[in-house]
C-alpha cells in the first residue's frame, strides 16, 4: 500500500503536524516499511457504523514492520487527527496483534508512535478492554526480552488509558510539544472545576504535562527537538545502547517508592514552575523558552 | 376550568447526527495503477480519507462515500463529475470517508489519491 510520504524526512517538517503515516516513514529507513492489515485488507469500526459515524479504513492505527538504521523493527503509529487517535476495539487489536507476532518474530524493538486521548468512548467497554489488552501485551513483549520504545510528540499527546500504556513501554521519547498524563485538562477541570486547573491556559497545560516538565521529572529518556530526524535519531540511539531494563517485580517496587516519594514532596504544588524550584532548579522561569539541548544538559546535572 | 396538556414552551429540534451513504457510477477511460491501492488523507475534521483500489470494470469508476455531513448529494455529484472530466480514472473502486471537507478539499484529495495511484507522487 502507497501512502502519502512523498516527502523526504527534513529539519523542516513538524512532527506534531505530521498524518500517522508521514510520521512512520519518516522515522524508519526509507522503503523499508512493509505495512499489516493495510486499509485494504482491516476493517473500520463496527461500533461507529452502528452510531452512524463514519470510520477510518485503518481504524485510526498503522501497523508494520521496517527497519530502523538497519535494524528490523515493529512500528504502531496512531493517527490523531482521527477521534482523536482514540482506542477501539479494532484499533487495539491490531497493536495487540503486532506486540504479539513481536513476541514471535523477536524484532529488535517495537516503536510506539503514540498520539491519543485514550479509549474511544463510543466502544466503551471494548475500548478498555483494548486499552488492558494493550497493558498486557506491552509487559509480555517486554518480558520477552523485546523493547517498546514510545515516540511521544503527536498533537493529542498520550492521554487516558493511553497514558498509562505509554508508562509500561521501557522508554519514552518526547517532545516539547508533547504532553503526557493521565486525566487530560478538560476532563479535570471538568469534574473539579475551573478552580483546580484552568484547560483554556495553554502554558499551565504544557507545564504540568509537557514534554518539558515530564524530562525534568525523569519520566522520559530523551527530550527531541519537533522534527522527525531528531525523534528518528533518539530512537536509533536507545536501540544502540540498549539500556533498557527488563520489567522485573524488583524494577516495579523501586519505581514505585520512587514515585511515591514524588507525590509526598510535590502534592501540595499548583504548578511545574513550583516543581521545577524544587527540584533545585535556579531560574524554573526561563525552562519554557529554554531549547532541547539546553534542557537535557540542565537535566543530566539534577540526576547525576 | 380549562386543561392544558403539559409541553414544552418551545419545540425541540430533532438532532440528526447520522452519516449518509453515496454511492456514485461514471464511465471513464481506464487508468494503469503503478503499485496497486493506495490510500491519501485522513477522517479528521474538515478532512476526509480516499481509499483507490483496482476493479474489474475497465471503462468505469465506482465512487463510495461515507460522510457525516447529510444532505450534500447535488454537491458531491457535481465535484466528482467534475473530477471524472479532469482524470481518466476507469478501472478503479473510490472508497470515501468524509469528516465535513469543503468541495476544495475534496478535490485536492481526489487528485491526490489518483496522481499517487498512478505512480506520479510517491
Amino acid at each position: 500500500m502507497t501512502t502519502e510520504n512523498g516527502s523526504a524526512r527534513s529539519l523542516r517538517h513538524s512532527y506534531f503536524e505530521a498524518t500517522a503515516r508521514q510520521r512512520l516513514s519518516w522515522l524508519l529507513d526509507e522503503g523499508s516499511f512493509r505495512e499489516l492489515l493495510s486499509p485494504t485488507e482491516s476493517s473500520p469500526s463496527t461500533h461507529l457504523a452502528a452510531l452512524d459515524i463514519p470510520g477510518a479504513f485503518d481504524d485510526g492505527v498503522v501497523i508494520g514492520e521496517g527497519a530502523l538504521n538497519k535494524k528490523p523493527v515493529f512500528i504502531i503509529s496512531q493517527e490523531g487527527q482521527f477521534m482523536g487517535g482514540s482506542v477501539g476495539e479494532i484499533h487495539g487489536a491490531k497493536i495487540v496483534g503486532l506486540l504479539r507476532r513481536a513476541q514471535r518474530d523477536k524484532p529488535s524493538a517495537v516503536l510506539f508512535l503514540v498520539d491519543s486521548g485514550g479509549v474511544r468512548l463510543h466502544e466503551a467497554n471494548a475500548g478498555l478492554i483494548a486499552i488492558s489488552e494493550i497493558m498486557r501485551a506491552i509487559l509480555d513483549t517486554r518480558a520477552a526480552g523485546i523493547p517498546v520504545v514510545a515516540l511521544v510528540g503527536g498533537s493529542c499527546g498520550a492521554f487516558g488509558g493511553m497514558g498509562i500504556v505509554t508508562c509500561l513501554c521501557s522508554a519514552i521519547v518526547i517532545s516539547e510539544e508533547g504532553r503526557l498524563a493521565l486525566s487530560g485538562p478538560e476532563v479535570i477541570e471538568t469534574v473539579a472545576g475551573v478552580e483546580e486547573f484552568d484547560s483554556r491556559d495553554r502554558a499551565l497545560v504544557w507545564r504540568v504535562t509537557g514534554g518539558k516538565h515530564r524530562y525534568l521529572m525523569n519520566d522520559c529518556a530523551a527530550l527531541v527537538e519537533d522534527n522527525p530526524v531528531a525523534f528518528r535519531d533518539a530512537a536509533t540511539q536507545l536501540l544502540a545502547d540498549n539500556a533498557f531494563a527488563p520489567p522485573g517485580l524488583a524494577a516495579q517496587q523501586k519505581n514505585q517508592s520512587r514515585l511515591q516519594a514524588r507525590l509526598e514532596k510535590f502534592k501540595d504544588m499548583r504548578d511545574g514552575l513550583q516543581v521545577w524550584q524544587a527540584l533545585g532548579i535556579q531560574d524554573p522561569a526561563a525552562i519554557p523558552m529554554m531549547n532541547c539541548a539546553d534542557l537535557t544538559r540542565l537535566q543530566k546535572e539534577l540526576y547525576t | 376550568m380549562v386543561r392544558r396538556t403539559l409541553r414544552p414552551p418551545f419545540t425541540i429540534p430533532q438532532l440528526v447526527i447520522s452519516m449518509e451513504k453515496l454511492e456514485y457510477h461514471f464511465s471513464t477511460p481506464s487508468i494503469k495503477p503503478a503499485v496497486g491501492a493506495v490510500i491519501c488523507g485522513v477522517v479528521g475534521s474538515g478532512n476526509l480519507e480516499v481509499l483507490v483500489r483496482p476493479a474489474d470494470t475497465a471503462a468505469s469508476c465506482t465512487i463510495e462515500i461515507k460522510t457525516s455531513a447529510r444532505g450534500f448529494g447535488n454537491i458531491w455529484q457535481a465535484v466528482l463529475a467534475e473530477f471524472i472530466s479532469q482524470h481518466a480514472v476507469g478501472g478503479t473502486h473510490i472508497a470515501i470517508n468524509d469528516m465535513g471537507a469543503t468541495p476544495a478539499v475534496v478535490t485536492l484529495r481526489l487528485g491526490q489519491a489518483i496522481r499517487q495511484y498512478a505512480g506520479d507522487l510517491r
